[in-house]
């Protein structure tokens, strides 16, 4: 039974095949994973496990061939294509692995992209945006393009954009895996401030076992399938 | 999204130089050649055009354009003037005679004899002297671009002068007096237009029985014209048409019997196929580029519709700023060839099918770049 009031995820037996025939294989092989709403749940893994097959299905953004895989109480398969895309919209950031900024944007308009999916107006929408580049410390860059930027900058603007509109889900793919081990640790630090102070739950796919810490929990994947889950949260409330 | 999509077009300086330079490119020769073709096919006209006095013109069935002359007895013009409905009738000679230049040299004009009493269908721009002045023994009006040109006086230290009133020629052996220039439209072969009257004409002319090229029709107030060339044509067994279906007569004949339109009509689709190639090609590449950007506004909630309407957007925008630079440049270039041997002519008409062009390159640029971006899956934000 889901407890819709606190859980943020719900995937029960979810397959995934790509190809057919001799070239078929199979990325996920019934996962079941919950994740809860203000937890930052860690997808960790080798790689060809399906964790980047995982969390696209639960963002919505790829379809799943079987089992079952509810976000607050919405199941994407339901939706018409439509209906998923404004939900995304509204409901799920995201944060890439390559940051993902549009190179022609200024820091403050990357940010505010998500508004402007959301038909807010421009200026409103560019004024929230270098507040909440305030928030991730880049207050002074908001009219610098990402090349301007370092890695470690351009990656806390991804994450300013991903938070901005307030979304209950945030999916981020490989955070810091371009980015060197200080800098890392900072983002995460910043996205840890975010789980905290925003009530949405956070899905982090990631390689780097130094950013394990920020963790409350883990999830093993391999093969399909995810074959442990590690509660860490005591850890972190203890940092 | 509007502004996003127009940063990010603007963005990639490059790409969005070469689509408008492209874009241009294509504007620019559709719009020239497709003027010059005009400005061709507006000279097969240019006579009648300055002849504009008449409401009918009168000739023999078989004529197929202004300059193809198949004579007529000068009793036909009695026979007009006897329809019901015209206001007056008067012949008009025209015919191509060699003029002998005091070099020696010869060059083939244009002569026009008007009617002796009326000089109906006289030029339309006096320059220099008057019309009436071909009243005077072996008087000729010769146009300015003649004059200055083909028919100048070579003195003797070699330089060309502008023949002038009072100056002589001769005209199939015969003896003409310079008693006035005239502005004219330039012709379609550009040789110089000799306008006498009818008598003298055929004295000019070589012996023929006939030498009576029109009839210059002109109808009763109230009559209908259309009516009125049925009941000639009925009437005299002749050919009668309005000024403008003469002129389409003849715009027909040089579309269909020459290769002009062929020659125009291949560059004017080159222009396209340039403009599609080019225009068509960046405008992908640009979109291949934002492929991944693209994708990733989809995952990030933006529809298909959102993302079609930028593409459309950065299309137009680019498409605006190549069709206003190629139709100036065409422009600008028609306005510098104005005083020269080139056939230029704009009309707004013209400028409308060029936009059209310009819309139809950019909308198949488009749809190519919307059919990638609606395929797109966003997944894709998520492969490395």
């Amino acid at each position: 039974m889901i407890d819709t009031n606190s859980t943020a995820v719900y995937c029960k037996n979810v397959t995934k095949t790509y190809g057919v025939g001799n070239t078929q294989v199979h990325a996920l092989s019934g996962v079941d994973l919950e994740v809860n709403s203000g937890e930052l749940m860690m997808l960790v893994g080798p790689s060809g496990s399906g964790k980047t097959t995982l969390i696209s299905i639960v963002a919505g953004v790829l379809d799943r061939d079987g089992g079952e895989c509810v976000v607050f109480g919405h199941d994407f398969m339901r939706m018409n294509p439509n209906e998923r895309t404004e939900y995304r919209g509204r409901n799920i950031g995201f944060v890439f692995q390559m940051f993902n900024l549009v190179p022609a944007l200024t820091a403050a308009e990357n940010v505010a992209v998500p508004l402007l999916i959301n038909r807010v107006r421009r200026r409103e929408a560019v004024e929230r945006a270098r507040e909440m580049l305030n928030r991730v410390g880049l207050g002074d860059r908001t009219t610098s393009l990402p090349k301007e930027l370092s890695g470690g900058q351009q990656q806390r603007v991804a994450i300013a954009r991903a938070m901005l509109h307030n979304p209950k889900l945030i999916v981020c793919d490989e955070p810091t895996s371009a980015l060197d081990h200080e800098t890392g640790y900072k983002v995460m630090e910043l996205l840890r401030e975010m789980v905290v102070g925003a009530d949405c739950a956070f899905i982090v796919v990631t390689h780097d076992e130094r950013i394990f810490e920020f963790a409350d929990r883990i999830a093993k994947m391999d093969d399909g399938r995810i074959i442990s889950v590690e509660n860490l949260q005591r850890n972190f409330s203890d940092k | 999204m509007n502004y996003i999509a127009l940063k990010m077009l603007m963005g990639n300086r490059a790409k969005y130089i070469g689509m408008i330079v492209g874009l241009t490119f294509a504007s620019l020769l559709i719009t020239q050649q497709a003027s010059i073709f005009m400005g061709l096919m507006t000279r097969t006209y240019g006579f009648l055009t300055d002849t504009s006095f008449p409401d009918i013109w009168v000739m023999d069935p078989k004529v197929q354009y202004i300059d193809d002359l198949k004579p007529l007895k000068e009793t036909e013009s009695l026979r007009v003037r006897g329809v019901e409905g015209v206001a007056w009738a008067v012949p008009m000679y025209k015919g191509l005679l060699k003029a002998r230049l005091r070099d020696g040299t010869f060059q083939t004009c244009i002569v026009v004899g008007l009617d002796d009493e009326t000089l109906i269908g006289g030029p339309p721009v006096m320059l220099k002297g008057q019309l009436a002045d071909l009243r005077s023994s072996d008087a000729v009006i010769v146009d300015s671009v003649g004059a200055v040109g083909k028919l100048a006086k070579v003195l003797p230290d070699g330089k060309r002068k502008a023949l002038d009133i009072g100056d002589t020629m001769e005209l199939n052996d015969h003896r003409a007096v310079v008693a006035g220039i005239c502005k004219v439209q330039r012709t379609f072969q550009s040789q110089p237009v000799v306008y006498t009257t009818f008598s003298r004409a055929t004295v000019f002319a070589p012996r023929e029985r006939k030498l009576m090229s029109f009839v210059l029709v002109k109808a009763k107030a109230g009559q209908d014209v259309y009516e009125l060339c049925r009941r000639i044509r009925r009437i005299t067994g002749l050919a009668a048409y309005t000024k403008d279906e003469f002129e389409m007569l003849t715009v027909r004949y040089f579309m269909k019997y020459t290769g002009i339109p062929i020659n125009f009509g291949t560059t004017v689709v080159l222009g396209f196929i340039v403009g599609v190639a080019i225009a068509g090609q960046t405008f992908y590449n640009f979109t291949q580029d934002n492929i991944r950007y693209l994708g990733i506004l989809k995952a990030m909630g933006a529809s298909d519709f959102m993302l079609l309407r930028m593409i459309l957007l950065q299309a137009a925008m680019v498409g605006a700023i190549g069709y206003g630079l190629g139709v100036g440049f065409a422009t600008c270039m028609g306005f510098l060839s104005g005083h020269t041997e080139l056939s230029f002519r704009l009309p707004w008409q013209l400028l409308c099918i060029s936009a059209v062009a310009v819309m139809m390159i950019c909308a198949i640029s488009a749809v190519v770049s919307m059919w990638r971006v609606v395929r797109l899956e966003p997944a894709i934000v998520f492969k490395g």
